[in-house]
C-alpha cells in the first residue's frame, strides 16, 4: 500500500507542480529587479490557452515537425516516471533506469533538432547547430557524473542510488558527491537552456539556442513542448536534490514533500543566478561544459580511490 | 569530511585557474587556494608552532601576495590573459587528465605510513602540474607569476602529508624564499612593463642560441 | 664560530653597503669583506672549524674545497668589480646594440647584492641539512637576479626573467624532492631519521629505495637546472650574455658549482642507500646530453659571452659525468670543478675586458685583441688553451685523468663521445677566440692603457690554473680524496 502510494505521488507530483517551477523563477527574477512580475501560476495559463488554439504549420515541413512535440512529450514522461522523489522505486523503476532516462533524454533533443531543421529555417538550422554543439559536451558530463554516483553506490537505478545517499557517505565520500553536485548544476543550467548558457527570455533570435528552435511551433504543439520543457527542469532538479539530499533517514510522508521543497528551493536558486549573472558570450559557453566534464571526470577518479 | 572538502576546493581552484583569462579572478582564486591550504594543517593537530605558522601563511598568500600582484594589475593596466599557447577548453580538459596521472603516480609510490586522506598526495601533485602547465602554457608575465604560485601550493600541500615536521626555522625559511621570490618577480614585471609597453613574455625574444 | 664569521662577514656588510653613499667607503667594504672571508677559510684550512647549530653548518670536505673555491673567485671578481664599477658610468648611456639609452641599476643595491651572494653561497655550501640547503638554494638565484639586471635595458631584463622564472621553478622541483627524501626517511609508525646528510648517510639502510630514487631524480632536475645541465640549460646561455661581467664570471665559477653541491650531497645519500648504480647512470647521461649540447650550440657560435656560457653547460656536464663513472673519475672531476671554476671566471672577465674596448659581443666583429689590448689578449688566448683542456693547464690534467678512469673501466663509448665532444669543442672554439686575437683591428680603435685592476684577477686566476697543472698541493689532493670516497670513488 505504502509502495503504492509512493508510486502515484511522485510522477502526479511531477506533473502537477512542474509549470510552478518557471513561475517560481519568474517570481523570483521580477523580486530581484524589483518588478511585481507575472503571478505564480503563469505558465498554466499559458499552456491552458496554447491548448484551446490550433497549431499552424508550414507547407514546408513534414510529418517529423508534427511528431516532434508528441515524441518529446511522451518521452519526458516516460523520465518522469523513472526519477523518483525522495527515495523508494517508482513505477518504472528497474535496474538500468539510469541509462535509459539519459537516452530518453537524449532521443528529445534529437527529435528537437531534426524538428528544427524540418522547418528549414536558417533561424531554427542555427539554434540546432549549437544545440548540437552544446549537447555534445553536456551529455558526456551527464554521463560521467551518472557513471561516477553508480560506481560511488554501486547501483544503476536512480533509486537505488538515492537510497544510497546516506549522511555517513557525505562523511567519508564528500569530494565525489561535491564534485558531482558542482557538474550536474552546470548540466542542469545547460539543459534547460537558462543563463548563463542560454537566456529563455531573450527576444534576439541570434542569441537564442533553445527557443528558436521552437519557433516555428503553435498551438497545442507548443504547449507541449513549453510542457516538456517545465518537465526536463523538474526532472533535473529532482536528480540534483536526490543527489545532494539523504532522504533514507526519513520517512516517506516527509521525505516526498522535502523534495518537493528542495526541487523548488533549486528553482529559487536558478532564479537567483539569472538574476546575478549575465549570459556567457556563445564561444565561452564550451568553457563552461568543459568544465562540467571535468568535474565529472573528476569525480569518477575519485570513485577509483576507495 | 573537512579534509576532503578542501580538498575537492583545491581541484576547483585549479580547474578555475585553468579556465579564466581574468587576471584579477585569478589572482583571487589562488589566494583561496593558499588561504584553503593554510588551514589543512590545523584540522587534525594543534600546536602553537603549527598555528603560527599557518597564520603566518594565510596572512602571506591571502593577503599579501593578492594585494601586491593587484596593485601590479592596477599599475600595468593590463586584465586579461590574451590568446594563451593553449586555449582554455584544451586546457580545462588537461585538468581530469592529470589528476588520473597523478593518482596513477600515487598510487605506484605507495607512502610507509597512512595519512589523513588518501587524495592528499594526488591532489597535491595535481596542483604542481596545473602550476607548471600555466606557467608553459600562458604568455603574460603576471601569470606565470600565479602559475608559480599554484605550484608552490601544491608542494606546500604535499609537505602537509609528510609526517616528519621540519624544524620551524626551515619552514619559515622556505615561506621567506617564496615571499622574496614573488617580490622579486613583482618588480621585474613592473620593469618589463616598463621596458615593453607589455607584459607578454612571448615578445622576450631577442636573445637565442 | 668561524662558520659564524663566514656568514655574518658578508651579510653585514652587505646591509652596510646598501646605506653608505660615498663610492669609494663602499667599494672598500666590498674588498674588506672578501679578503676577510677568504682570510677566514684559509685560517679554516689550517684549523678545522666546529660545526654551528647544532651540526646543521659545518665545513666538511666538500664544502672546504665548493667554499674555497667560490672565495678564492670572489675575491677576485671584487677587485675586477671595483675597477669595473668606476669606468661605468652613472648617467644614462647609449646601448651599443641597439640605438637606446639606458641606465644602470644603483651600485649600491648591486654591491648589496654581490656580499649577500656570496653569503647566500656560503649558507648553501656549508649546510648539512637539506632543507636548508634548499632555503639558501633559492636565496641565492634571489640575491643574483639584480645583479643580471645591472644594465637596465631589455636584453638584460629578458634575461632576468627568465633565470628567475627558470630557477625558480627547477629549485621548486628540487624541494618536491626534499620531501621525497623525508618520506623515505619515515618508518611505518610515523617516526623518521632526521634530515641531516650525516644521519641519513649512517642510517641509509633503513631508507625506502623507491623513494629515494624519486627524491634523487627530482633533486636532479631541479638542482641541475641551475646547475645549467642540459636540457635544463635554458636560462645560463642568456643571464651569462646580459650579465657584466665580474657577474658572469661569478655565476660560472661559483654558483654552478653551489648547485653541483647540492646534487653531490642527494648522490651521497643515494649511494649510501645502496642505489649507486642508478645515480651514476642517470648523472653520466645527463653529463653527456650536456656535453653534446654545448657542442652544437658551440659551433658557429657568433656572439663570445654565448660562447663561453655554454663551454660552462660543457664543463657541468663533464663534471655530472666524472662523478657519475666512480672511481678515478670522482677524483678528476673534483680536480676539475676547481680548474673550470678559476678558468672559466678569469675567461669572463678578460670577455669584459675585451667588451669594454670594442663594444660589440659578436666575435667576428673583434680583430686584433693583441695588437690593442695586448695582455687581454696573451690571457684570453691562454685562457682559451686552458679551458679546452690543453696542456700544461690543470684542465688537461682533470680532464684527462676522467678519460684514464673510462678507458680502464673499459666503457670505450664513452670514452669515444667524450673525446669526440671535446675534440670539435676545442675546434670550434679556438677558430672563434684566435680569429678575435690574431689581425689588426679594423675599426681603428684607439689603443688603450689597460687597468692593473682588470687585468691582475684574471691573470692570478690562470696562474692557479698553470700551477695545478704541474703541481697539486699535498693538502688539496687529501681533500679531493676525501670527497672521492663519500661519493663512491676512490
Amino acid at each position: 500500500m505504502r509502495d503504492y502510494a509512493i508510486m502515484i505521488i511522485q510522477p502526479a507530483a511531477a506533473m502537477v507542480l512542474a509549470p510552478m517551477l518557471l513561475g517560481v523563477i519568474n517570481w523570483v527574477k521580477a523580486n530581484f529587479a524589483g518588478r511585481r512580475g507575472q503571478p505564480l501560476l503563469q505558465p498554466y495559463y499559458d499552456l491552458w490557452k496554447l491548448l484551446h488554439k490550433s497549431a499552424v504549420y508550414s507547407s514546408t515541413t513534414s510529418w517529423i515537425f508534427k511528431a516532434m512535440p508528441i515524441v518529446c512529450l511522451s518521452a519526458i514522461l516516460l523520465v518522469t516516471f523513472i526519477i523518483p522523489l525522495g527515495f523508494g522505486k517508482t513505477i518504472l523503476s528497474f535496474n538500468g533506469d539510469l541509462i535509459l532516462a539519459a537516452y530518453l533524454l537524449g532521443l528529445i533533443r534529437f527529435f528537437i533538432v531534426i524538428g528544427a531543421l524540418d522547418t528549414g529555417s536558417s533561424f531554427e538550422g542555427m539554434g540546432a547547430s549549437r544545440e548540437v554543439q552544446f549537447s555534445a559536451l553536456a551529455e558526456p558530463a551527464f554521463f560521467i557524473a551518472m557513471a561516477a554516483m553508480a560506481r560511488q553506490t554501486s547501483s544503476i537505478s536512480f533509486s537505488n542510488i538515492f537510497s544510497a545517499i546516506t549522511p555517513q557517505m557525505w562523511a567519508t565520500n564528500s569530494a565525489t558527491l561535491l564534485l558531482v553536485t558542482a557538474a550536474i548544476v552546470i548540466v542542469l543550467l545547460a539543459e534547460n537552456s537558462r543563463i548563463p548558457v542560454d537566456d529563455p527570455n531573450t527576444h534576439l533570435e541570434l542569441t537564442m539556442i533553445h527557443e528558436v528552435m521552437i519557433l516555428d511551433n503553435s498551438g497545442p504543439d507548443f504547449a507541449f513542448l513549453l510542457y516538456s520543457a517545465a518537465l526536463k527542469l523538474w526532472i533535473f532538479a529532482a536528480i540534483l536534490v536526490g543527489f545532494i539530499l539523504p532522504m533514507n533517514v526519513m520517512p516517506w510522508q516527509i521525505s516526498i514533500p522535502v523534495s518537493i521543497a528542495a526541487i523548488f528551493v533549486v528553482s529559487i536558486l536558478i532564479g537567483i543566478v539569472e538574476s546575478c549573472m549575465a549570459r556567457l558570450r556563445l564561444v565561452r559557453v564550451p568553457h563552461l561544459l568543459f568544465t562540467a566534464v571535468a568535474l565529472a571526470i573528476l569525480a569518477l577518479i575519485f570513485t577509483f580511490r576507495n | 569530511m573537512w579534509t576532503d572538502i578542501i580538498m575537492v576546493l583545491l581541484i576547483l581552484t585549479n580547474m578555475v585557474v585553468l579556465g579564466t583569462s581574468r587576471l584579477r579572478a585569478c589572482i583571487r582564486v589562488v589566494a583561496v587556494q593558499g588561504v584553503a591550504l593554510g588551514i589543512l594543517p590545523l584540522l587534525h593537530s594543534f600546536e602553537w608552532q603549527l598555528l603560527i605558522f599557518a597564520v603566518l601563511s594565510i596572512i602571506l598568500k591571502g593577503i599579501v601576495f593578492p594585494v601586491m600582484l593587484s596593485r601590479t594589475l592596477r599599475q600595468l593596466n593590463v586584465w586579461q590573459e590574451e590568446s594563451p599557447y593553449v586555449g582554455y577548453g584544451l586546457s580545462l580538459l588537461m585538468g581530469p587528465f592529470a589528476l588520473a596521472f597523478s593518482s596513477w603516480i600515487s598510487l605506484r609510490l605507495p607512502l610507509p605510513y597512512t595519512i589523513h586522506s588518501t587524495m592528499l598526495i594526488p591532489v597535491a601533485l595535481f596542483t604542481l602540474i596545473v602550476g607548471l602547465f600555466i606557467i608553459v602554457s600562458r604568455k603574460k608575465a603576471l601569470t606565470q607569476v600565479l602559475g608559480y604560485l599554484v605550484m608552490e601550493n601544491g608542494i606546500y600541500a604535499f609537505g602537509m602529508a609528510i609526517a616528519y615536521h621540519q624544524p620551524m626555522l626551515i619552514e619559515l625559511g622556505v615561506l621567506l624564499d617564496v615571499f622574496v621570490g614573488v617580490f622579486v618577480m613583482g618588480i621585474a614585471i613592473f620593469h618589463i612593463s616598463r621596458q615593453f609597453d607589455h607584459i607578454n613574455t612571448d615578445q622576450l625574444s631577442a636573445l637565442r642560441n | 664560530m668561524m662558520i659564524w664569521a663566514l656568514i655574518l662577514i658578508p651579510f653585514i656588510a652587505g646591509l652596510l653597503s646598501l646605506f653608505i653613499r660615498v663610492d669609494v667607503l663602499r667599494r672598500s667594504i666590498l674588498i674588506a669583506a672578501a679578503v676577510c672571508h677568504t682570510a677566514i677559510i684559509t685560517l679554516c684550512w689550517l684549523e678545522n672549524p666546529e660545526p654551528i647549530l647544532a651540526g646543521w653548518f659545518a665545513f666538511d670536505a666538500t664544502a672546504k674545497l665548493f667554499l674555497s673555491i667560490a672565495s678564492v673567485l670572489f675575491l677576485c671578481a671584487s677587485f675586477y668589480a671595483v675597477g669595473y664599477l668606476k669606468a661605468e658610468r652613472h648617467e644614462p648611456k647609449k646601448d651599443f646594440e641597439e640605438e637606446e639609452f639606458f641606465v644602470n641599476a644603483p651600485e649600491a643595491i648591486f654591491t648589496a647584492c654581490l656580499l649577500m651572494f656570496l653569503m647566500t653561497m656560503t649558507l648553501a655550501i656549508t649546510s648539512q641539512h637539506f632543507g636548508l640547503i634548499w632555503v639558501a638554494m633559492e636565496a641565492t638565484t634571489l640575491v643574483s637576479a639584480p645583479l643580471i639586471y645591472f644594465h637596465r635595458h631589455h636584453r638584460s631584463l629578458e634575461a632576468t626573467w627568465k633565470y628567475l622564472l627558470i630557477c625558480s621553478v627547477g629549485i621548486a622541483i628540487s624541494l618536491l624532492g626534499n620531501f621525497f627524501l623525508a618520506i623515505a626517511a619515515s618508518a611505518p609508525d610515523g617516526s623518521s631519521i632526521p634530515l641531516m646528510r650525516s644521519d641519513l648517510a649512517a642510517n641509509a639502510s633503513q631508507l625506502l629505495s623507491p623513494w629515494v630514487k624519486a627524491a634523487f631524480i627530482f633533486i636532479l632536475v631541479g638542482y641541475g637546472t641551475k646547475m645549467g645541465l642540459a636540457p635544463l640549460h635554458t636560462w645560463l646561455p642568456d643571464a651569462h650574455s646580459e650579465a657584466p661581467s665580474v657577474v658572469s664570471a661569478l655565476l660560472s665559477g661559483t654558483l654552478l658549482n653551489c648547485a653541483f653541491v647540492g646534487i653531490l650531497r642527494a648522490y651521497e645519500v643515494t649511494a649510501a642507500a645502496g642505489l649507486l648504480p642508478f645515480a651514476q647512470n642517470l648523472l653520466i647521461l645527463f653529463g653527456l646530453v650536456s656535453m653534446a649540447f654545448a657542442a652544437v650550440f658551440i659551433i658557429g657560435q657568433a656572439d663570445y659571452k654565448r660562447m663561453l656560457a655554454y663551454s660552462s653547460v660543457e664543463h657541468m656536464g663533464i663534471l655530472a659525468l666524472g662523478v657519475g663513472l666512480g672511481g678515478a673519475a670522482v677524483f678528476g672531476s673534483m680536480l676539475h670543478t676547481v680548474n673550470h671554476s678559476l678558468t672559466k671566471a678569469a675567461l669572463f672577465l678578460v670577455a669584459g675586458n675585451i667588451l669594454a674596448v670594442y663594444k660589440t659581443k659578436i666575435a667576428s666583429h673583434v680583430k686584433g685583441v693583441f695588437s690593442l689590448i695586448s695582455v687581454s689578449g696573451f690571457l684570453w688566448i691562454a685562457g682559451i688553451l686552458a679551458i679546452t683542456g690543453f696542456p700544461p693547464f690543470g684542465t688537461f690534467l682533470s680532464e684527462f685523468t676522467i678519460l684514464k678512469a673510462i678507458i680502464e673501466q673499459g666503457r670505450y663509448f664513452i670514452a669515444a663521445a667524450y673525446l669526440g665532444l671535446l675534440a670539435i669543442i676545442f675546434v670550434s672554439f679556438s677558430a672563434i677566440a684566435f680569429r678575435m686575437a690574431q689581425g689588426r683591428n679594423t675599426e681603428n680603435l684607439p689603443a688603450k692603457n689597460e687597468r692593473w685592476l682588470s687585468i691582475v684577477p684574471p691573470a692570478v686566476l690562470l696562474f692557479g690554473v698553470l700551477v695545478l697543472g704541474v703541481y697539486v698541493p699535498k693538502q688539496l689532493t687529501n681533500v679531493l680524496h676525501d670527497i672521492a670516497l663519500l661519493l663512491g670513488g676512490n
